[in-house]
C-alpha cells in the first residue's frame, strides 16, 4: 500500500518535543492576554500497525494535539516525522501529497460531514485531489469503499441528512480511508454514538485495522473503550503526558495518582462492585491558568512539597512504562 | 443489595408506590406525522427508591420524564391516554395552577446541560434563591441563607462567596452541583435526573454519582435516572426500566439485570460494553440502527435486529412476561415464565 514504505521498524508517526501555545483573549488595550499552553513538550510514537489511546479530559490539549499532527495547525515547536520523513519540513506540492498519509475521523458526525455535497463526492473528494482514480473508476472505488465499511452502494448518491448517526460516521471512515493513509486519528470517534452503534463503529475500525495495515492515534476519554482498543496508553493532563504504558498494565497498576484517580472514578456497569468511588476532588484546570510545578498537585491524594514547586518530568519505569510524577524519581 | 436498597425495592413493588405510571401514550406531531414517542409506558417508584430509565436516543425515556413535570414541548407534544399519579393524585388531571406547586416542590428535575439551563444573566446562588422563594414563605433574608446552606450541602466551596457568581464563572461539575441544589432546595420526595453526569469529564462524574448517592439518603428522596449509560446505572439505581423505540422492553432490580438479561436487546447493550477481560475482541455489536418511531416493524419492534428472533417475532408485539417475582421481559422467549435459555452475554 504505502508507497513510502521502508523499513518497518520506523514508527509510522513520530512526535517529539510538540507544543503548542496560544495567546488568550487580552486582558486590556495595554496588556497582552496570558498564554495558553495547550500543548507543552509531547513526545509521542505511534508504532506501525498499533493502536494508541489518548486518554484525558476535557481541555487537556489532546484535541489540539491531533491537529497539530495531521499539519491542520502548525506546532508553535517540536518536529514531526512521518514514517521517518520530516512532515513539517514539507511544503507546497511534497505537502499536499502527504497529507494523504495521515487522516482524520471526527466525533461528531453530523457537523463533519457537507449537508450540500452527496456521500459519493464527499468520499470521491480525496480520491480526486489525490489522482488515486479519474473518471469512471472514481465511482467505483467510492462503490467499494462504501460497502468495504458496511454501507451500500448505493449511498453515493445520497445525502448526509438521510442517514443515521451511526451511518454517517460510516461515511467519515469511508472518507478517511478513501486515499489509502498510513496513520488514521480518531478522535472521540465513538461518543457521539449510541450503545448499541458504538461497538459497531468500533469493531469496524478494529478490522480495517488489521486489512489494511493502519496504525491508529485514538483519542477518548471513555476509558473502557481505549483499554478495548489500544496496545499502549498515553494519559495526557493540562498539556503533556502524564502517563504512558502498555494498555494491560496501565488498567492494572496504573502508576501516576491522576490515571489512578480518573480509571478508579470512571462509573463501572457492574452493580456489584457499587461505592467507595476515589473521586478526584476539584475540577481540571483551565489551560489559561495551570498551577505551578505538577499540574495535577492540587487535586493529588499523595501531594508532597516538591509536587508544588518544581514541575516533574516524564521518566522511565521499566522498559514500556513512562511516568511523570515525583512519586517516581529518574535513576530509581 | 444492602438492606435499605432491599427495602427501596419492595417499596417499589408494593401499592403505596410514591409514582404510578399507568399505559402512558405521549404523541409527537412532526412533520412527518404523529408519532407515539411514549408507547403504554407503565412503571412505579417507591419512596426513597432509586429508578433507572435507561435506553438510547429516541427510546422515549425523556418523553416519559417531561410528560410527568408536563413540560412536553406545546402544541407538538401531549399526552393522548394513561394517568400518572403522584401522591395520590393523577397528575394529568391536575389544573395548571395545581401543577406550578408540584414542580420544583414535590418532583424537580435536573438537566443534562447545566450551562443552559442556568440562566446566563442572575448569579447562581440567586438562582437557587428564587427557587426556594417560590414555595416557601421565607423572608428574602432567610431564604437566602438557606440558599447558601444548599450551596454547601452539595459541596461548592466558599458558598458565601459563590452565591454570587454568574454561571460561566464557574466550571461544567461546579454549574451542576448548583442545579442539583436548585433541585433539592425543597427537598422534594421525587428527583428526575436526565443524564445528569452524561456532560461532565471523566473524573467530575464519578464525584457527581457520589453526591446523588449521598443526598439522596440523606433527604430520603426518591430518584427516576434517566440515562443511555449503563455504568450510571449500574452505580446508583435500585431498579431498572429498560425503554425501545416507545416502550418498556425490560424491567428487573438492577442486580439482576446485569446477571441475568432477559431481552436481546439488553444482552446487546450489556454485551456491546467494552470489557477488560474481552480486550481487543470484537465486541457483540447489536446490528442495524435504531428504529424510525413512525416505521417501527411489525411484531417486536426490536425484532429487525434481533440474533434470536423466530417466526412469532415478526407477526405479533409480545406482552411483558414475568420472568421472576420482580423481573419482566418483552420477548417471546419468555413466554413460558421460566426464563427459557440463556444467551451467551448473559453470562456476565
Amino acid at each position: 500500500m504505502p508507497r513510502e514504505t521502508c523499513d518497518p521498524s520506523t514508527p509510522a508517526l513520530e512526535a517529539s518535543g510538540v507544543k503548542k501555545y496560544y495567546r488568550g483573549a487580552a486582558a486590556s488595550l495595554f496588556r497582552s492576554g496570558p498564554v495558553i499552553k495547550a500543548v507543552d513538550g509531547v513526545d509521542l510514537v505511534l508504532p506501525r500497525g498499533a493502536t494508541v489511546g489518548l486518554v484525558g479530559e476535557s481541555g487537556c490539549g489532546k484535541s489540539t494535539l491531533a491537529r497539530v499532527l495531521i499539519r491542520l495547525e502548525e506546532p508553535t515547536e517540536g518536529s514531526i516525522a512521518l514514517g521517518g520523513e520530516d512532515f513539517l519540513a514539507l511544503r507546497g506540492e511534497a505537502l499536499r501529497r502527504s497529507r494523504r498519509r495521515i487522516q482524520m475521523i471526527f466525533q461528531d458526525p453530523y457537523s463533519s460531514l457537507n449537508p450540500r455535497l452527496t456521500v459519493g463526492s464527499t468520499i470521491g473528494e480525496g480520491i480526486r485531489i489525490h489522482r488515486l482514480a479519474r473518471g469512471a473508476a472514481v465511482g467505483e472505488r467510492v462503490a467499494a469503499l462504501l460497502e468495504r465499511v458496511g454501507l451500500s452502494a448505493a449511498a453515493s448518491s445520497k445525502y448526509p441528512h438521510e442517514f443515521s448517526g451511526g451511518q454517517r460516521q460510516r461515511i467519515g471512515v469511508a472518507r478517511a480511508l478513501a486515499v489509502e493513509p498510513e496513520v488514521i486519528i480518531a478522535d472521540e470517534p465513538v461518543s457521539a454514538l449510541d450503545v448499541s452503534i458504538r461497538a459497531q463503529i468500533v469493531n469496524l475500525l478494529g478490522d480495517l485495522q488489521s486489512d489494511f495495515a493502519l496504525t491508529y492515534l485514538f483519542i477518548a476519554h471513555d476509558l473502557g473503550i481505549v483499554e478495548h482498543v489500544s496496545d499502549t496508553v498515553a494519559v495526557m493532563y493540562c498539556g503533556k503526558i502524564v502517563e504512558l504504558s502498555p494498555a494491560e498494565e496501565i488498567f492494572r497498576e496504573p502508576l501516576h495518582p491522576y490515571t489512578a484517580g480518573l480509571i478508579a472514578s470512571a462509573p463501572a456497569a457492574d452493580p456489584s462492585g457499587r461505592g467507595g468511588r476515589a473521586a478526584i476532588p476539584g475540577d481540571v484546570p483551565s489551560p489559561a491558568n495551570v498551577p505551578p510545578g505538577c499540574a495535577f498537585h492540587p487535586r493529588c491524594p499523595r501531594v508532597m512539597d516538591v509536587c508544588r514547586a518544581v514541575p516533574p518530568e516524564l521518566v522511565r519505569r521499566g522498559a514500556h512504562r513512562q511516568v511523570r510524577c515525583w512519586l517516581y524519581p529518574a535513576g530509581d | 443489595m444492602t438492606a435499605s436498597a432491599a427495602a427501596r425495592v419492595r417499596n417499589g413493588m408494593a401499592m403505596d408506590a410514591l409514582l404510578s405510571v399507568e399505559n402512558l401514550v405521549t404523541v409527537l406531531d412532526t412533520d412527518r406525522g404523529t408519532a407515539r414517542a411514549v408507547d403504554g409506558v407503565s412503571f412505579r417508584i417507591g419512596r426513597g427508591e432509586t429508578l433507572g430509565l435507561v435506553g438510547e436516543s429516541g427510546c422515549g425515556k425523556t418523553m416519559t420524564a417531561l410528560s410527568i413535570m408536563r413540560l412536553l414541548p406545546e402544541r407538538i407534544g401531549r399526552v393522548e391516554s394513561g394517568s400518572i399519579v403522584f401522591e395520590g393524585r393523577d397528575l394529568l388531571r391536575l389544573p395548571e395552577k395545581e401543577m406550578r406547586a408540584v414542580r420544583g416542590n414535590k418532583i424537580s428535575i435536573v438537566f443534562q446541560e447545566p450551562l443552559t439551563s442556568l440562566n446566563p444573566v442572575f448569579t447562581c446562588g440567586e438562582q437557587v434563591r428564587e427557587a426556594i422563594a417560590l414555595h416557601k414563605k421565607l423572608s428574602r433574608a432567610a431564604s437566602k441563607e438557606r440558599a447558601i446552606e444548599m450551596l454547601r450541602l452539595v459541596r461548592i466551596p466558599e458558598p458565601e462567596k459563590r452565591y454570587h457568581a454568574y454561571p460561566h464563572q464557574m466550571s461544567g461539575g461546579m454549574r451542576q452541583r448548583v442545579m442539583i441544589a436548585m433541585a433539592l432546595s425543597c427537598e422534594p420526595p421525587l428527583v428526575i435526573a436526565d443524564e445528569p453526569t452524561s456532560a461532565l469529564d471523566v473524573s467530575v462524574q464519578g464525584q457527581i454519582i457520589e453526591l446523588l448517592r449521598e443526598l439522596r439518603e440523606r433527604l430520603r428522596m426518591a430518584v427516576l435516572l434517566i440515562t443511555h449509560d449503563l455504568a450510571v446505572v449500574a452505580e446508583m439505581a435500585d431498579r431498572v426500566v429498560v425503554m425501545y423505540a416507545g416502550a418498556v422492553f425490560e424491567e428487573a432490580p438492577v442486580g439482576d439485570l446485569f446477571a441475568r438479561p432477559s431481552h436481546p436487546y439488553t444482552e446487546g447493550l450489556i454485551g456491546s460494553l467494552a470489557r477488560p477481560d474481552r480486550r481487543g475482541g470484537r465486541l457483540a455489536a447489536i446490528p442495524g440502527n435504531v428504529p424510525d418511531p413512525m416505521r417501527l416493524p411489525p411484531g417486536c419492534r426490536f425484532s429487525d435486529r434481533c440474533a434470536r428472533r423466530f417466526e412469532r417475532c415478526t407477526l405479533s408485539e409480545p406482552p411483558l412476561f414475568a420472568v421472576s417475582a420482580e423481573h419482566r421481559a418483552r420477548c417471546w422467549l419468555r413466554e413460558t415464565g421460566e426464563g427459557g435459555d440463556r444467551g451467551a452475554a448473559g453470562n456476565v
